[in-house]
């Protein structure tokens, strides 16, 4: 039995939880339950988000469709912080641990998490990929979610922020086709910028329509190939970071 | 597919309340912008009540219109999409009041 959320792990549903709130209305058949269905995931996400901020680790969410380039990003963003921070990274796939190869070999400590049939990441399983880090010596986590626009902006899992990463070989309008991702985000990454002459993306619309759905978006133009624009991004990663040192 | 999920979450919700007994129906509020699909919810819900106490239950769901309110001019409306401007004033600061709920509302057991 696992002490933080009740889980027996050799359980595939998790039936934990609490049994209060159990309440007879005027028909003793029916019971009054009132609860949030997201709530059990709400609750285990805080318990996360309550160790990264004891350990003050900077724990980031990177959500995306597949093909954005989140990996390459993180391969390289961790082969240029991996010498001035203590880092790791927990990968999210449906299946292979063909991602989590690809983080091993920049040295930085990784775990795969296989959702199998599911198409995000949640707080529990989170919670469990945890318990391989050593957080007193960590100051980033960086969850690299499954590739998908949809489902994971209802699944917290107790970072600090998402970060959503599109391509520009995506549709511009893609901010207003899932607008719950990129207004649950706060750092959008417009990753390769270097494909730019050769695509008809209109960098200035798509970020328009981005800022529809979320004003306060921070909206930083990268390419994790050639390397633009990537020293924006470490300098918000270092700045975020030093607000949660302890 | 994340109603997978929510339903699998409602399942083990109902199943705690109904504490041993079995479950003949379950009543969800779903907001119109909650991002979920409610055919596939109820999909989902056989598969995931199979087995349980909720195996048969009938499932109601009562869906929640959608209502929100600009920032900026503090008018009310109908809101037909996420994010889209107030109708009032053109301003994109809109709150949702209503219509992204998720919620068991309550059950009925035999």
């Amino acid at each position: 039995m696992c002490i933080t959320c009740g889980c027996n792990p050799e359980d595939t549903h998790h039936h934990h939880g609490h049994h209060q709130h159990r309440e007879e209305v005027a028909n003793p058949r029916r019971i009054k339950v009132e609860e949030d269905i997201l709530a059990r995931n709400n609750l285990l996400a805080g318990a996360n988000r309550a160790l990264f901020e004891a350990h003050g680790v900077f724990a980031l969410n990177l959500v995306s469709s597949p093909g954005s380039g989140k990996t390459t990003l993180l391969e390289r963003t961790l082969r240029e912080l991996r010498d001035r921070f203590s880092i790791a990274v927990i990968e999210g796939d449906q299946q292979t641990d063909h991602d989590a190869q690809r983080i091993a070999a920049t040295g930085v400590p990784v775990r795969q998490i296989n959702t199998g049939a599911g198409c995000h990441l949640d707080a529990h399983m989170v919670g469990h990929a945890l318990e391989h880090f050593d957080l007193h010596r960590l100051e980033f986590l960086f969850v690299e979610n499954v590739g998908n626009l949809v489902c994971p902006a209802a699944f917290d899992l107790g970072e600090a922020y998402k970060v959503v990463v599109l391509s520009v070989t995506e549709g511009e309008d893609k901010p207003l086709k899932y607008p719950q991702m990129f207004h649950a985000a706060e750092v959008m990454l417009l990753n390769k910028v270097d494909l730019l002459p050769h695509l008809e993306f209109d960098v200035g619309r798509c970020i328009e329509l981005a800022r529809h759905v979320n004003p306060q978006l921070t909206i930083l133009e990268v390419s994790s190939k050639t390397g633009a624009g990537m020293t924006a991004w470490y300098d918000w990663l270092a700045a975020e970071a030093g607000k949660r040192k302890r | 597919m994340h109603e997978m999920s929510i339903t699998q979450g409602v399942v083990e919700i109902c199943e705690q309340h109904a504490a041993g007994q079995r479950v003949k129906s379950v009543l969800l509020e779903i907001g119109e912008l909650a991002g979920v699909l409610v055919e596939a919810i109820e999909f989902c819900f056989a598969a995931c009540s199979s087995g349980t106490l909720l195996e048969g239950a009938q499932l109601q769901i009562e869906v929640v219109p959608a209502r929100g309110r600009c920032q900026g001019c503090q008018a009310e409306f109908a809101v037909a999409a996420l994010y889209e401007p107030c109708p009032a004033c053109g301003g994109y600061q809109v709150e949702l009041m209503a219509g992204d709920e998720l919620r068991v509302k309550e059950l009925e057991v035999e």
